[in-house]
């Protein structure tokens, strides 16, 4: 038995130890903003934050979770998660779509810990995320002007 | 926003989309399935017509015949509606049709589809037709309640307006009524002068769910009970099961079921991470006696030698053979090889089956061609065609792989759920080894180029031999093996053009612009050369070629100018040039590039100018233009499927097929050519010059023209 605390809530899982987060949040939680994409840590589009940093959830087995506290997309919150948003939005950074819940959780991540990244802070912060649409150009542009809405 | 409000959302949408064709979907499914489809709110959903229902709220939902997958449909769609219907577009959603071959047909294919870079320039006047046809009969509508003429009743964002009697109502209030309405037999359309909405930088509507995890595609469907079910695939092409032991695999915890199917060993289980560690766990022994057993170095080795036989005639302009015989000449001869690439979509293929009361099935997945699937999920499951629901979903990406005839995918997940008994809801999924593995590639080419070029530095014969599998399955000429080489842009005055069609057992699909990713590559490095032979600027030497080409002149002139070309270069940096029509667009591109410090190009800079006649939504094409060129560069710099000795694939995910990522992205600038031509598709258009703009700067900095891709490939050997 698994007790962590997911969004805020805490919940336990009895299944199989080795059941990585990823199938836990997804298979038994039934929140699927977290996807999968790979299932070896190639990607990013699994990226959830496991006690405040980025973690690729599809490696993570859940025996490794006991104690820990998990924030998904669906619980990101915060200045730095709000400017993210607001600042994808403001460029339409998406286009399928099907990684950027991973994209957002790294520029998070970034930004709570770097709130003020270079091009460069971007490149090493961001290139576990895979975009098969190639948004990255306007990814790199919205963490800059999410960056800038948190100054003022 | 919770799965309960996509189930409420979703049995609103239900609710009003019977109305339209008759689809009835038992209720109890309801709760069970919560889909992803962007409902137009909790309100009743009236139609107006099979693309347009409006809201007691208001709202104004444009149902999509086109898969929203990344490349816009659902707000292009979506804008030629509201422009005709005089629209506000904070009220306009969509949602994926229904599926139907005739009344959802994409007018280019004659049956339900997404492909080809079709999507806008075949609904372009049949969208703002559904949105001119809601207007009138709105208007009929207002004019019967308020007692006045039709013709003194005006519209504007959202509102409807009497002056006279200083009446006002929004769209919601009249829905019912304007249902009631004769539509209008030939519904008056805008002149594009009047359009207040087409070419300006709307919003996206599907921004806001791919933001914050709440957009639901094919893999997040989750009714209860369901079952999950994953396939062992072979790791040969064409490779069968001989026999199978699963006794480990039934071990494992969750595991419920193993079963045979046509394409390998399914295995059914309680939640995804068992039914991955029960295939895991199967012993399989494969029958290769059918497979290809022949390394991708051996298959280019024999398709290199079919240059020298006679090939299917794609253009004969002039006389090649008799102006290689000039004399005096000058020539220049290239053989190019390329790889199979996967389309790898960030979202591996999957469909979730759920059975209703009566004995239907309700299909969700990303369809690209959702009558096809449906049919041939019809046939497996044995069931009438009339009790198979597609529901088209949103999907993680495509790129091509999608769309195939015959949908082979579909067979698979069926014959998958088939197998089950169907006694729980199923969901099958792709792993991405299966996706890199599951063939269905962009085929590997091979191009062998001859150019003459005459003591006045003129280009005067060009010949080009294509050798490659036929993507149609064709024994005679596919027109997608040559287009891009045989209706080649630029003025010379003796084209011969011919291919061979390679017959192979790896399954070939088009990948996003289809003949184009190699055909441009291979003409816009070897005319390249050619200028580099004669002397001359690679952008004037190409415009003195295009005099008869005014929109492929127009794309390259405003590339270059957008480059500053032949302005100053930093220091390490080199530039290269390139221009490729496909599917009606015109796109130019100058890339500027430097030796990375692992040795392989860095590409620092694209200019990217495209003419794709009436521009919906700028930022859409501006979108797919930068997402053209990641997706094209990508493949180009890094990726190829290989078969190794014996014909197993070599590659597996994106440790070694490798995605382009954020760090070598360039900085890209688009800048769109006014026109007043039709418009025409942006999805695909934006990859094919990249790769030889890029090859060609790559020459002009080393000196090494590029013979053989991924270009990663040729700095490491």
């Amino acid at each position: 038995m698994v007790t962590f605390t997911l969004n805020g809530q805490e919940r336990t899982f009895d299944g199989d130890p080795d059941t990585p987060l990823l199938w836990v949040v997804r298979d038994f939680e039934k929140l699927t903003g977290t996807k999968y994409g790979c299932g070896v840590a190639q990607c990013g589009a699994c990226t959830v934050h496991l006690d405040g940093m980025p973690r690729r959830s599809c490696i993570t087995p859940i025996s490794m979770v006991e104690g820990s506290e998990v924030v998904t997309i669906e619980g990101v919150s915060g200045k730095e998660a709000d400017a993210v948003k607001t600042a994808w939005a403001g460029l339409d950074v998406p286009q399928c779509g099907y990684c950027q819940s991973g994209q957002v959780m790294s520029a998070v991540a970034l930004l709570q810990m770097v709130p003020k990244p270079t091009d460069a802070d971007i490149d090493g912060a961001m290139a576990g995320n895979i975009c098969r649409c190639a948004t990255y150009h306007r990814i790199r542009a919205a963490i800059h002007n999410a960056a800038s809405s948190m100054e003022g | 926003m919770t799965l309960h409000d996509i189930t409420a959302t979703r049995r609103g949408f239900l609710a009003g989309s019977g109305l339209v064709i008759g689809v009835a979907i038992a209720p109890k499914m309801l709760a069970a399935a919560p889909t992803g489809v962007q409902a137009g709110g909790d309100a009743a959903l009236t139609p107006m017509n099979a693309f347009v229902k409006i809201g007691t709220d208001d709202t104004v939902t444009v149902l999509s015949k086109h898969i929203e997958f990344g490349q816009g449909p659902f707000t292009g769609l979506a804008t030629l509606v509201a422009e005709e219907l005089d629209a506000d577009w904070g009220q306009m959603r969509a949602l994926h049709s229904p599926t139907d071959n005739k009344v959802y047909a994409n007018l280019s294919f004659g049956l339900q589809g997404t492909g080809g870079s079709s999507s806008i320039a075949n609904a372009y006047e049949q969208m703002r037709k559904a949105g001119a046809t809601a207007r009138a009969m709105l208007v009929a509508a207002a004019a019967e309640e308020w007692g006045v003429p039709a013709a003194e009743i005006t519209v504007e964002k959202g509102r409807i307006k009497h002056a006279a009697s200083n009446r006002e109502s929004g769209f919601g209030a009249f829905a019912e009524r304007a249902a009631r309405q004769t539509p209008p037999a030939e519904p008056r359309l805008k002149s594009p002068e009047d359009f207040v909405l087409i070419g300006t930088e709307l919003p996206k509507l599907d921004t806001h769910g791919k933001t914050n995890g709440t957009a639901i595609f094919t893999l997040d469907i989750t009714p209860d009970d369901l079952l999950i079910a994953v396939v062992a695939h072979p790791e040969h092409f064409g490779a069968t099961v001989k026999s199978f032991d699963d006794a480990e695999a039934r071990k494992v915890q969750g595991v419920v079921d193993v079963k045979q199917v046509p394409q390998g060993v399914a295995v059914y289980a309680d939640n995804t991470f068992a039914a991955l560690k029960g295939r895991d766990a199967l012993s399989i022994e494969w029958d290769l006696s059918k497979a290809e057993t022949r390394s991708s170095e051996e298959l280019a080795a024999d398709y290199v030698r079919l240059f020298r036989e006679p090939g299917l005639e794609a253009a004969n302009n002039g006389n090649v053979d008799e102006a290689f015989k000039a004399p005096g000449l000058q020539t220049v001869e290239a053989e190019i090889v390329f790889p199979f690439l996967a389309h790898a979509p960030m979202e591996p293929l999957d469909a979730v089956f759920i059975k209703a009361a009566d004995g239907s099935v309700d299909i969700y997945n990303g369809a690209q061609f959702p009558g096809m699937d449906q049919t041939v999920a019809a046939q497996i499951l044995g069931l009438d065609e009339t009790k198979v629901r597609v529901n088209t979903q949103l999907a993680g990406g495509s790129f091509g792989r999608k769309a195939q005839f015959g949908s082979p995918y579909m067979q698979e997940a069926a014959a998958v759920y088939a197998a089950s008994g169907a006694n729980r809801p199923l969901k099958h999924m792709w792993t991405r080894e299966d996706d890199i593995r599951g063939g269905y590639y962009r085929p590997m080419y091979a191009h062998r180029m001859r150019g003459a070029i005459n003591a006045e530095g003129q280009i005067t014969a060009w010949e080009q031999v294509i050798v490659g599998q036929s993507i149609m399955g064709k024994a005679d000429l596919d027109e997608t093996s040559v287009e891009g080489a045989s209706n080649l842009p630029y003025a010379i005055p003796n084209l011969k053009v011919t291919s061979h069609n390679v017959p192979l057992v790896v399954p070939p699909l088009w990948w996003r612009s289809v003949g184009h990713t190699h055909t441009g590559f291979a003409v816009e490095t070897f005319v390249d050369e050619l200028f580099q032979k004669i002397g001359r600027d690679p952008v004037e030497g190409r415009l003195a070629l295009l005099t008869e080409k005014p929109r492929h002149a127009g794309v390259l002139r405003k590339a270059a100018e957008m480059a500053d070309w032949g302005g100053q270069v930093p220091e390490g940096r080199a530039r290269g040039v390139a221009v490729v029509e496909s599917f009606s667009s015109y796109v130019g591109q100058v890339v500027e590039v430097s030796v990375g410090p692992d040795g392989a190009p860095r590409v620092h800079k694209v200019w990217c100018a495209v003419d794709c006649g009436i521009a919906i939504n700028p930022n859409v094409i501006k979108a797919q233009m930068e997402g053209g060129i990641g997706y094209g560069l990508g493949a180009v710099l890094f990726d190829a499927v290989t078969l190794g000795k014996g014909g197993r694939i070599i590659q597996s995910n994106f440790h070694d097929y490798r995605s382009i990522r954020i760090n070598e992205m360039p900085d890209v600038e688009v800048e769109i050519i006014k026109s007043a031509e039709k418009p025409t598709g942006v999805g695909e258009p934006g990859v094919p010059p990249v790769g030889p703009a890029v090859a060609n700067a790559w020459r002009s900095l080393t000196g090494a023209p590029v013979r053989q891709l991924p270009i990663v490939n040729i700095v490491s050997a």
